[in-house]
């Protein structure tokens, strides 16, 4: 992806040089070639519409090289690939929380291996910040009361840093922390410390704790939708929309089950908000992903480790 | 008209023709008002050019050891805030463009002398809620005031900045009112729309934009105003709110602020190639049309701002699309001065001086700006110093060079008096070089990734050198623009007399006696020639060489 967004950045520095180079040069030669002389007078001369449609044109077009080159580069910014190693990031006034679905938690630290897609899934305690990492050309704003992604493939193993790049306040510049980037067998080990459990069991445990599974049957059709296999897939609501259930899906729900009421079903679960943790709330939504990969399922990897901890 | 010293004493001008604090005060005459404005704007610029330079100096060094924390996000905001609002906006309408738009069209003063002055004093009230703030222990928003920083998780003075802009924003709203209205109903018999000086087009274009952005602009800050102080749930999502509806309303208005900014200079530069290449403007109609284009189509862009903001991505395309269409008739119009010159008679005064800088600065800001509207660079280069350096091209490299090469170019018939052109020649060359050294290295650290906004970066000493460049820059820059304001103030006293028209320009301002009387003409004037009529001008010597 870096390599991409810098071969773009060269063709912009390369054309928009032309053209600066160019217009410089006309400047200088007529400032130095039609100076003022004695005895002789401007010649005036009051435009010319093929000059104008021309000079309208040739921009427009190399313009829109420019947008095509940049909106392709970004398409591809904005969709993680379906197997992507998942890291649910948490940003507070003025640090960054990380947890990886094998369970381990980091702060202001992240270690990753080289050659695997990392899909960030954050949201914000406070205030809005934003996830830079330069080395891999990514950013994206992390706000409260939503998830937003972003994701990266690291290639080469080193230590990376990482800024907030949106103003948060007093030590907005000490924010700041660093992606470790591993060889995947130094990963294993670096992960393999200390007993984890992995995200989504937290969550299946907090959905037993916290109730939700007495509405929410895995086996039948509860009082609340069954949520076997409903990620990434379309839910029809109530009101006749339809939306796809994906990470912030979800997290409404839980937060303000009222705001979409699933089809066939009454309004009759309570808020959450307020009465569970951001990390709390990352775990739910790991679960409830995880059960959209049953043991059978083909997505693989090691990232829905949910069957046994 | 010519300018009849009489025998008995001086000429009667708007400057001597009253004395004492009330006549300023409460004068209603545009040109008075002005320079009201002018001793205003100037103030404020440099407490903000101050804020800069303690920026500059804290950035110096990687560590934040120069001024705590809380304080670094304080100067940065008041920097902004007052650069922006009480600058920038206001400096070329409310100052050149309330002196020169009347006389331009043959008027005895604009539709709404009142209103003029009203405009005035609601920047003062603007000012001393600012001041107030600033002396209370200031505000660390940033400019841009997002929530819910703003709203809930700040002590500062959040709320009387906010309505400082608030009532500053009322005045702009006037003032573009008033020119609106005077360029529809006041022009003098023969001025039609196609003899206009592209100033005044400039200016016509500019308050289209005061008059629909501003109000959006005062609607956020009032909202935001309300959430901190009622907890309304605006923006604030712990509240139910969502911030990126403030960042959409803001930026609804900020970004054609920025052609509030830009537009006036383009119209002073027009005026300045034109009358220093001795030659009537390339594509007189293209310029003018661009001018409306460019402030039609700038309220179609705004969310380019929010591009990693958490907007969709088929949104962010077509923000981004649009982008790319308004710089098209920023491109015509560098092409156009560029060829205005072609086969011209060019000479090099301090105002033409100034033009060079804005055509090659403007043109940089311009093509960086390219670079942003690009989704994929975009996502890298925002929120860094590139950022910092591309708008500061525009609106210092562009807006700054255009207002000190207008100050320039009419401070003879402002002050009737010429400044030193040797010094004013030495001042234009400090800014031009000092500009590029504090900026240039910005675009550099922006690609590096040096997020803005950033107090201390002693984890990446590799920004270092180009920050101490940076630094060094603004100390030339600073040189640069304390010069004209002594030099200015100095020829009130001993320049040499101005006559009418000291540049052989064409225009109506300058048949008028420098200074001008108060009522600008004695008797109506009938307009019977095109816009830059240089071929019409006799060449005299000019008195400025």
């Amino acid at each position: 992806m870096a390599n991409n967004v810098d071969a773009l950045y060269i063709f912009l520095l390369v054309v928009s040089g032309m053209m600066t180079v160019a217009i410089f040069t006309l400047v200088l030669v007529f400032a130095v070639r039609y100076r003022k002389r004695p005895g002789q007078r401007a010649e005036q001369i009051d435009g010319s519409h093929a000059l104008e449609i021309t000079w309208s044109l040739i921009p427009f077009c190399i313009f829109m090289v420019f947008f095509a080159w940049g909106a392709i580069i970004f398409f591809q910014e904005r969709k993680p690939p379906q197997n992507s190693a998942e890291v649910y990031t948490v940003a507070k006034q003025w640090m960054w929380k990380f947890e990886h679905m094998e369970g381990q938690r980091e702060i202001n630290e992240l270690h990753v291996p080289i050659g695997r897609d990392v899909k960030m899934i954050m949201t914000s305690q406070d205030v809005i910040h934003s996830f830079f990492v330069p080395a891999f050309r990514i950013k994206q704003d992390v706000l409260p009361g939503r998830y937003t992604v972003a994701w990266f493939h690291a290639t080469k193993a080193g230590t990376y840093h990482l800024f907030c790049a949106e103003y948060c306040g007093t030590m907005h510049s000490g924010m700041v922390g660093s992606v470790v980037v591993m060889e995947p067998k130094d990963y294993e080990a670096w992960m393999g410390g200390g007993g984890n459990q992995p995200l989504a069991v937290t969550g299946e445990k907090l959905f037993t704790e916290l109730g939700c599974v007495t509405c929410h049957r895995s086996d039948t059709q509860g009082r609340g939708p069954n949520l076997v296999s409903i990620f990434g897939k379309p839910v029809l609501l109530e009101d006749g929309r339809t939306v796809v259930a994906d990470e912030n899906y979800i997290r409404e729900s839980i937060l303000q089950p009222g705001a979409k009421i699933v089809n066939g079903f009454k309004p009759i679960m309570p808020t959450f908000q307020g009465q569970i943790s951001d990390e709390q709330l990352n775990a739910l939504v790991a679960y409830v992903k995880s059960l959209s990969q049953a043991p059978s399922g083909q997505t693989g990897g090691r990232k829905m480790a949910t069957a046994t901890p | 008209m010519a300018t009849a010293v009489l025998e008995s004493g001086e000429r009667e001008t708007y400057l001597n023709k009253e004395y004492g604090i009330k006549s300023w005060l409460l004068t209603v005459d545009h040109k008075r008002i002005a320079l009201l404005y002018l001793v205003s704007i100037t103030f404020f610029f440099f407490i903000g050019g101050f804020f800069a330079l303690l920026i500059r100096l804290e950035l110096l060094t990687p560590a934040g050891d120069l001024v705590q924390a809380d304080t670094y996000n304080k100067l940065f905001t008041m920097h902004g805030q007052v650069m922006v609002f009480f600058f920038l906006i206001p400096a070329v309408p409310a100052v050149l463009g309330n002196f020169l738009i009347p006389i331009m069209i043959g008027a005895k003063d604009l539709a709404f002398p009142r209103v003029n002055l009203l405009s005035w004093y609601l920047y003062i009230i603007g000012g001393a809620l600012m001041l107030y703030t600033i002396l209370n222990g200031g505000v660390d928003t940033g400019w841009t005031f997002y929530t819910p920083l703003s709203t809930e998780f700040l002590n500062t003075h959040v709320v009387t900045a906010g309505l400082a802009i608030f009532v500053a924003g009322f005045s702009s709203i006037l003032t573009g009112l008033n020119f609106v209205v005077t360029t529809h109903r006041m022009r003098a018999p023969g001025m039609t729309w196609s003899r206009l000086p592209l100033f005044v087009w400039a200016h016509y274009a500019t308050s289209i934009i005061q008059l629909l952005g501003t109000p959006v602009l005062a609607i956020t800050l009032l909202l935001v105003v309300c959430e901190r102080l009622f907890h309304l749930g605006i923006f604030n999502p712990a509240l139910g709110g969502d911030p990126l509806l403030f960042q959409h309303l803001f930026w609804f208005y900020s970004h054609p602020a920025v052609y509030i900014m830009i537009l006036p200079g383009m119209g002073i530069v027009s005026e300045i190639v034109c009358c220093f290449s001795r030659k009537r403007i390339f594509g007189y109609t293209a310029m003018a049309l661009a001018l409306l284009g460019i402030a039609v189509v700038g309220f179609l862009v705004w969310a380019h701002h929010m591009f990693v903001a958490g907007i969709s991505l088929y949104a962010a395309m077509i923000f981004s699309l649009l982008s790319y269409f308004v710089a098209v008739p920023s491109a015509i119009k560098v092409f156009n001065w560029t060829s205005t010159m072609y086969k011209g008679s060019i000479t090099y005064q301090t105002p033409m001086l100034y033009a060079f800088g804005f055509i090659g600065l403007f043109t940089m800001g311009g093509l960086t700006g390219l670079f942003l509207a690009s989704l994929g660079i975009d996502v890298h280069v925002t929120d860094t110093y590139f950022v910092v350096a591309h708008f500061h091209y525009i609106m210092v490299g562009g807006m700054v060079m255009a207002y000190l090469g207008g100050m320039h170019f009419w401070w003879p018939k402002i002050s009737g008096r010429m400044y030193p052109e040797g010094w004013g020649r030495l001042a234009a060359l400090l800014v031009f070089v000092g500009f590029n050294l504090t900026f240039f290295p910005q675009f550099i650290l922006g690609y590096m990734g040096m997020p803005r906004r950033y107090w201390d970066y002693s984890h990446s000493p590799e920004f270092q050198i180009l920050n101490v460049l940076s630094t060094a820059g603004a100390t030339v820059l600073a040189v640069g623009y304390v010069l004209p304001m002594i030099y200015f103030l100095w020829s009130m006293r001993y320049g040499k007399p101005a006559p009418d028209n000291p540049w052989n320009a064409a225009g109506l301002e300058w048949m008028v006696p420098s200074p001008p009387p108060t009522f600008n003409f004695e008797e109506q004037p009938v307009v019977t020639w095109e816009a830059y009529n240089y071929d019409e001008i006799k060449e005299e010597v000019p008195v400025a060489q």
